[in-house]
């Protein structure tokens, strides 16, 4: 098998990156994201890319950093509440959002990455996010036509990896990275571990490492967004 | 009438026992304190069955977040998935009821949360999918909004959320439903009076 193990960020993403490429992210808020991915595609400088991915990150930390640098052109998300920066270079036109349901958005990439050009869907029907798309009944009931997502490449985080690319995820930071994965003509993930071929039960994959070309281990700040605690003694 | 909390222990008494149930931001939350004996599994869309509380500090855990971002706890039934999964069983019907705010309700059940235009654009997050797909959907807000003009209204003014999807209305005013002509009159909250609420409500009353 051909090795899918690189030493770093970058030289995982050397030979990938082109200006006005494709990108599907997983994470949702700042929960499972590729950080060191991210850092890297900041680092090359790439411009003018379309992300697709559930959040766009906080101003310092996450997607957030390739906005600050303008390397954004647009944003196909399901919520952005979380980053300023965004809002100003939305607000002065200096960057594009398309806004999709956060199901949508999950089962375009799912699709796309299983051979499904487009799925029909009820979310959004009556809204503004059916505009301009095919309407069509069935059963009694109207959906619309939603497009399967191909992306250039793919950027996820998973917990641990084989050296084939089987993965484990852990808790909820596993959230867009699945279908963010599957959806990528080139899979890069970063993992917090690399562990031996063999050494993973294959009963307990989340992901195959068919959906996987590129793999590195890094560290990871982990930041939390929102942290909510109770006392000892509260229910 | 009722306050926040009173809001929440009302719309509490929808849930059954055995439910798959999604709470949404603001006082849906609060309707986890009052489930009381009831078999409640709480969903969050990011990709999770079985929501604990909130941390202990120095428990908090980075990869365990509810679909607001904030930090909080697994329970024993726990299960995660990724969104795809997440948002299969919500469009496909699995989820019993979804529990969400609204700014505006019409009388047809149309909803719109999402957008004020003109002003910032956050995005909708899960809710169109969630609106669309869940078996009921029972909006819990107050009843007039900081103008003090009704939020149930004759038609939505706001882009919509969904079209002719919600089922029940709580407020701190009383309970209404959606039903064919207009909404429905369910209950009203302790010292509210009939003609109180008919002069604070804009869509069209059905007895």
């Amino acid at each position: 098998m051909a090795k899918k193990i690189y030493d770093s960020a970058a030289a995982a993403l050397d030979g990938v990156l082109f200006d006005g490429m494709t990108i599907a992210a997983g994470g949702f808020g700042l929960c499972g994201i590729p950080e060191n991915l991210i850092a890297g595609i900041c680092d090359a400088g790439t411009k003018d890319l379309t992300v697709y991915s559930n959040n766009a990150g906080v101003d310092d930390f996450g997607l957030g950093i390739l906005l600050q640098t303008r390397q954004v052109k647009k944003m196909c998300s399901s919520y952005v509440g979380e980053n300023d920066e965004f809002m100003c270079q939305y607000l002065a036109g200096e960057l594009e959002i398309e806004f999709n349901p956060q199901g949508t958005l999950a089962e375009r990439m799912r699709a796309g990455g299983s051979g499904i050009p487009g799925f029909y869907t009820k979310t959004g029907v009556g809204t503004q996010v059916a505009e301009g798309k095919e309407h069509k009944d069935f059963d009694g009931e109207t959906y619309i036509l939603e497009r399967g997502i191909v992306a250039d490449i793919a950027i996820v985080k998973a917990w641990k990896a084989d050296e084939t690319g089987n993965c484990i995820f852990r808790k909820t930071s596993r959230n867009f990275n699945p279908p963010a994965a599957m959806c990528g003509k080139i899979c890069l993930m970063e993992v917090e571990e690399i562990v031996p071929t063999g050494s993973l039960d294959g009963d307990h994959i989340h992901l195959p490492g068919i959906f996987v070309h590129r793999l590195i281990q890094g560290s990871h700040e982990k930041r939390i967004e929102q942290r909510t605690t109770r006392k000892k003694g509260e229910a | 009438m009722w306050d926040r909390n009173q809001m929440a222990e009302r719309a509490a008494q929808e849930l059954e026992d055995g439910m798959y149930v999604n709470l949404g931001i603001g006082i849906p939350t609060l309707v986890a304190n009052y489930t009381g004996d009831k078999d409640i599994t709480l969903q969050s869309e990011n990709g999770m069955l079985g929501m604990g509380p909130f941390p202990f500090e120095g428990d908090e855990d980075p990869d365990l977040i509810n679909a607001g971002k904030q930090t909080i706890t697994e329970a024993p039934r726990t299960a995660y998935f990724d969104s795809a999964t997440s948002f299969g069983m919500i469009r496909g019907g699995k989820i019993a009821a979804a529990i969400l705010g609204a700014m505006e309700v019409a009388e047809n059940g149309d909803l719109a949360n999402w957008m004020i235009p003109g002003k910032l654009v956050k995005g909708m997050g899960g809710a169109m999918d969630l609106v669309a797909g869940v078996g009921r959907v029972i909006v819990v807000m107050d009843h007039a909004n900081k103008k003090g003009e009704s939020k149930l209204l004759k038609e939505c003014t706001l882009p919509l959320t969904g079209a002719g999807v919600v089922d029940r209305i709580i407020t701190n005013l009383g309970v209404f439903d959606v039903v064919e002509g207009g909404l429905k009159v369910v209950e009203l909250a302790p010292n509210v009076t009939d003609a109180e609420m008919r002069e604070k409500t804009a869509a069209t009353l059905i007895n």
